[in-house]
């Protein structure tokens, strides 16, 4: 099984005026008095990848955990593939579930602390979601995990626990995880961050091959030279709205706005 | 010392032990569990009547002597109209008893197992009860096993409380040879040595589980 998503390609999804997959708009979230998103808008076209930079408590992650609904907004829209959740829409407690449920079931997830299931093995934690919930044949699922598992390298480990693979092993089966559910959208949170830094490497061209791939990613991460080489577009998040986005091309070498330089200068002479 | 009268005073002992002490533990043990993770899971709902249930009968088992409610549901009820045997009487107050404790050793368990479990089997589309029953509680399982493996020792032990309600256990038997030969300290210290042969027994299977249920267990 190769990695290419399981759709057809969409015309037009490779030039710049394609749909978008995803669109947020107004994205809005505090926790208690503290408000940390104040107004987001995103899109992400099919195929694409969006990266997220930003200071630290920027929220970066809140964004990402908005997109899934698994830390749900106050209030703003999103839009993916055409199925509309509008969160500050007065809607009965199931049906805002329901919403919840659709979201989630259309995006994969990687995690910067991989959580696996300690408690199952490699292919256990990767044919969880395809057998249980999308109630696939377990030998179909078997066969589509063990083909993700050998492209990331890891087939010889199918049979063994979370606990004894290193932590570039097991943040590739988290991938694999979020891979098996064949989801619309990727969403990666800091997913080299944990890691050492020679493995740091081997995740970052994986998720490489997944964008050339025709996934649609949206990425948090403070590795730049990744943004540089991968993202279609890169999003500089701060005070909990986007400063500043474009292409990485043109936001790297000449940002627009004084908090954009600030940051990218900070990050890329972490010494001064 | 009257050997003679220990060796004797062993077989009935130990018929009390394996007829009343042992299964009476397990029937208790075994009907608390399931009542303990029904309570646990009331509790840690987000349906605030019944959470408030839990939390008001969990109070009440806690806050009681076992004896007491020992007391209540053998010779109180009798006066409601509600008549019920040693035996049952004794399982319906041990069970509620384990009810309560291990109620909350399991919501501990549960609140253990990091936050990252629930929300990755969120991301792998699976719903709350879902993810409970596959993710949580099999890792909630095993953090629970010491400590209900302590419960059970325990109830073990308290199982003598039933002697008080006239169900024939280990200590029982022992009271009545004790009474009829005024051998009290030999048939005491025999009662105290068989409780004491059948918790090592016990001790030694919880380690054994504890190292099995160990390698599946994250190592972080
Ligand atoms: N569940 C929560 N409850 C309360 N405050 C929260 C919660 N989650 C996040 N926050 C706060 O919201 C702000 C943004 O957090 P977020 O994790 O989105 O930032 P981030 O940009 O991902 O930061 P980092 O780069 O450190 O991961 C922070 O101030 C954080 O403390
Ligand atoms: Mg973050």
């Amino acid at each position: 099984m190769s990695l290419t998503p399981d759709r057809p390609s969409v015309p037009g999804s490779t030039g710049g005026t394609g749909v978008p997959l995803l669109r947020a708009t107004g994205l809005r979230k505090a926790f208690g008095e503290l408000e940390v998103l104040k107004g987001v808008d995103l899109q992400v076209r099919r195929g694409k990848v969006l990266v997220l930079i930003g200071p630290s408590g920027s929220g970066k992650t809140t964004v990402l955990r908005s997109l899934n609904a698994l830390t749900p907004p106050d209030s703003g829209v999103i839009e993916l593939d055409g199925d509309r959740v509008d969160f500050g829409a007065d809607v009965a407690p199931r049906a805002r579930a329901a919403e919840r449920a659709r979201l989630r079931d259309a995006s994969g997830m990687v995690f910067q602390h991989y959580n696996l299931f300690p408690h199952k093995t490699v292919l256990e934690n990767v044919i969880e979601g395809p057998v249980v919930v999308q109630r696939r044949p377990r030998d179909a699922a078997i066969a589509d995990a063990e083909a993700l598992l050998a492209r990331v390298g890891l087939e010889s480990k199918r049979d063994v626990y979370p606990f004894q693979l290193s932590g570039g092993q097991q943040q590739r089966v988290g991938i694999v995880r979020a891979l098996a559910l064949k989801p619309k959208l990727l969403l990666f949170d800091e997913p080299t961050s944990a890691l050492d830094p020679e493995i740091v490497g081997d995740v970052l061209s994986i998720m490489s091959e997944l964008a050339h791939e025709d996934w649609t990613m949206v990425v948090v991460t403070h590795e730049l030279s990744f943004a540089r080489e991968v993202a279609d577009e890169v999003a500089f998040l701060d005070g909990g709205v986007v400063v500043e986005r474009g292409a990485p091309a043109d936001l790297f070498t000449a940002p627009r706005e004084p908090r954009t330089r600030e940051f990218l200068n900070r990050l890329l002479r972490p010494l001064d | 010392m009257d050997w003679q009268l220990a060796w004797d005073s062993l077989g009935p002992i130990v018929r009390g032990a394996v007829l009343g002490t042992v299964p009476l533990a397990l029937i208790s043990f075994a009907l608390g569990l399931v009542l303990a993770l029904g309570i646990a899971l009331a509790r840690i709902s987000k349906v605030r009547v019944l959470s408030a249930a839990a939390r008001f009968v969990i109070s009440v088992v806690r806050g009681t002597p076992l004896l007491v409610q020992l007391f209540v549901i053998f010779y109180g009820l009798p006066s409601l109209g509600l008549t019920i045997p040693p035996w049952p009487s004794a399982v319906i107050a041990f069970s509620i008893n384990v009810g309560g404790y291990g109620a909350e050793i399991i919501r501990a368990a549960i609140l253990s197992v990091p936050a990252g479990q629930w929300e990755a089997g969120y991301t792998v589309s699976m719903s709350r009860s879902l993810t409970l029953r596959r993710i949580i509680l099999p890792q909630a399982a095993r953090v629970s096993v010491p400590p209900l493996s302590n419960t059970f020792i325990s109830l073990v032990k308290d199982t003598s409380l039933a002697s008080l309600i006239l169900v024939t256990e280990l200590f029982r038997e022992a009271q009545k040879i004790a009474a009829f030969s005024q051998e009290f300290m030999l048939l005491y210290i025999e009662a105290a040595v068989v409780y004491w042969v059948i918790c090592l027994g016990l001790s030694a299977v919880q380690g054994r589980l504890e190292k099995r249920l160990d390698r599946y267990v994250a190592h972080t």
